[in-house]
């Protein structure tokens, strides 16, 4: 398969990766990574066509363009010989077109008469049509890519220009810019990537069961799914203001994503409403109707972590609540309780597991101390919460200074992947006693930790 | 609240999940309203396998629309014909209802063809037709579910939990 290189945005380096393989997978395109590097912009791959290519590109949130791979090199010398050697037959193909060369130097800058230098040492490539800046036929690029602090290049790439990426969305998108937003809601560029990774697409259904201010489902309405979300806090879907209310539906009409908004409701997921969502029993081998769900559920930290339900059992004076007979009346607020993490990843997983299309993906934020994360790969793995129905696609970690939020993307296996002794496991394994009664720091190991500023209690 | 959302939720209290009584939830004084959406004929072939029917039909007869056939369009009546494609048999195409009209609309013509009338009436059922104030009852429990300015509200009293 002939070759291709990547111009990376080098930020949130571990997404990069996991978001061109949902590309390939939903393209349908075969992919080969032939160089990746987390430290560099630059990404090789082999794929089968140049259309393929430019598809596989279009709606990338973390590269900025697809070039088709005409020579590399280590110094100049090397990236001409490899030039003559692997380039010369796409020469004559261009000889009368419209062309220009530009200069991309990552890490390092060059001066005006220097970048006109290099270009022109190119000179002897018999391309005779006119030099044209703005859409050429040709568009040739010269990476230079140089390692800290040095003067010169470690690696040099000649590409010419097939498909620049969905990078412009991350703009469109800009929280600064949307009319309704809150403290917790996700970087328009991550809900984007997340929507990648979660293989949003047209036709397909979508669901945010902590939808907020809706940041999930306007980037999956951005890539032609459909979308519907809920949220256990009805302010959020309801918005505020009077005559210039925003809302929801507001963010999607600035958006002109209106047709693929379906609903939002008010809901709690461990009292959740959508049918199907308890299963048959607790079987998680029967296909769903979701195509896929994106969340970033509540960490109990910037906001509550709360089911429904009382926070301590009110035994023998249940009958004596003032819910009983007064829950009917307007402006009525069910009472909640805090709940535990670790209960809640669980529910979120079993919900996935019963409610996706096989082949549909979970892709969900997890909030972790960096300490924990740091304590080997074997610890790592075991934090992260798993379900016999679903298979780990990836994991991509954004750092902060004490702890780090990672993307956690499963896909729902087919009947046949999964092993039944592990799902007869697993449901007659009983559910921790999530009890009642408990504060929010005992449920909840992130958050003790964060208000501890991640230090160890001394004892 | 469109009534695609209504034909994907139930009751939300655990005790009504294992009977077939509590699905569909029933409307009660709905008020309806009639919201215009672009249509996306894509998504409306994927979505038809995953509706229940049934209770489709029995919630436009509650809510006094008119009513659907006995059983779902078929994929194939949701496009034209599409000449260039021998794959489809003729006989397959016949499509149930009006023929003829709104026809010509450009938009979410792919591969399969114009959308056909039937495919625009149940873009109208599905994804148009939305209940703006009311409630929703579980035929199992009774308990009654608020729906206000379209947003249905699913949160249970602590004694239903």
């Amino acid at each position: 398969m002939p070759q291709y290189l990547v111009r990376l945005a080098q930020t949130h380096e571990s997404f990069r990766k996991a978001e061109l393989e949902a590309l390939a997978e939903l393209a349908g395109i075969d992919i080969r990574f032939d160089f990746y590097d987390e430290d560099s912009p630059f990404c090789i791959l082999a794929l089968p066509s140049p259309t393929a290519a430019a598809i596989l590109i279009h709606r990338s949130i973390l590269s900025l363009s697809i070039h088709e791979l005409w020579a590399q090199g280590t110094d100049y010398a090397t990236l001409h010989a490899s030039n003559h050697a692997a380039s010369s037959i796409f020469w004559p193909h261009y000889a009368t077109s419209s062309f220009r060369f530009t200069l991309d130097s990552y890490r390092g800058s060059r001066s005006t008469a220097t970048q006109r230098t290099i270009i022109d040492s190119f000179s002897y490539m018999p391309l005779n049509g006119r030099i044209k800046m703005s859409n050429p036929d040709l568009s040739l690029t010269i990476f230079e890519d140089f390692a800290t602090g040095s003067h010169e290049p470690r690696a040099l790439y000649l590409g010419r220009l097939l498909s620049l990426s969905g990078r412009i969305a991350k703009t469109t998108y800009d929280l600064k810019k949307r009319a309704y937003i809150s403290t917790t809601s996700m970087d328009a560029e991550l809900a984007l990537v997340t929507a990648n990774v979660a293989l949003a697409a047209p036709g397909k259904l979508f669901y945010d069961p902590f939808s907020g201010t809706g940041g999930f489902m306007v980037a999956g309405a951005h890539f032609g799914a459909s979308v519907w979300g809920s949220d256990i806090d009805g302010r959020s879907i309801r918005g505020k203001g009077g005559k210039a209310k925003k809302d929801v539906v507001s963010n999607m009409v600035q958006y002109g994503l209106t047709s693929r908004y379906l609903d939002g409701f008010i809901a709690d997921l461990t009292n959740s409403p959508i049918r199907g969502a308890r299963g048959p029993g607790e079987d998680a081998a029967r296909g769903g109707w979701l195509d896929g769900i994106m969340c970033d559920p509540p960490y109990g930290v910037r906001e509550g972590l709360k089911v429904l339900g009382l926070k301590r059992d009110p035994g023998e004076n249940r009958e004596r609540l003032a819910c009983v007979d007064r829950y009917m009346e307007e402006g009525y607020i069910p009472p909640k309780r805090p709940y535990s993490f670790e209960a809640m990843l669980e529910d979120i997983l079993q919900f996935a597991a019963v409610m996706l299309v096989v082949g549909g993906r979970l892709s969900m934020w997890m909030p972790t101390a960096n300490e924990e994360a740091e304590n080997g790969e074997e610890q790592k793995e075991l934090s992260i919460p798993m379900h016999p129905a679903l298979g780990l696609v990836s994991v991509c970690v954004q750092p902060f200074n004490k702890w780090s939020r990672r993307l956690l993307t499963y896909r729902r296996l087919s009947p046949d992947e999964i092993s039944p002794e592990a799902l007869s496991a697993m449901v007659s394994h009983k559910k921790r006693a999530h009890g009642n009664g408990q504060n929010a720091d005992d449920l909840n190991d992130f958050r003790r930790k964060y208000f501890q500023g991640f230090k160890e209690p001394e004892t | 609240m469109k009534l695609l959302t209504l034909n994907f939720l139930t009751c939300a209290r655990k005790a009504c999940k294992s009977t077939t009584l509590a699905f569909p939830l029933r409307p009660k004084d709905a008020e309806l309203e009639i919201v215009e959406a672009d249509l996306e004929p894509l998504f409306i072939r994927n979505i038809l396998p995953r509706v229940e029917w049934e209770a489709l039909r029995t919630l436009c007869q509650d809510l006094g629309l008119p009513q659907l056939p006995p059983a779902a369009p078929e994929p194939a009546a949701l496009f034209a014909p599409n000449p260039s494609d021998p794959s489809i048999p003729s006989d397959k195409l016949v499509r149930p209802g009006k023929e003829g009209e709104g026809e010509g609309e450009g938009e979410g013509e792919g591969e399969e063809g114009a959308p056909t009338q039937t495919l625009k009436d149940l873009h109208h059922v599905l994804l148009e037709t939305t209940i703006r104030e009311g409630k929703l009852v579980c035929g199992n429990c009774g308990h009654a579910y608020a729906v206000k300015e379209g947003i249905a509200n699913f949160l249970l009293p602590s004694h239903l939990v």
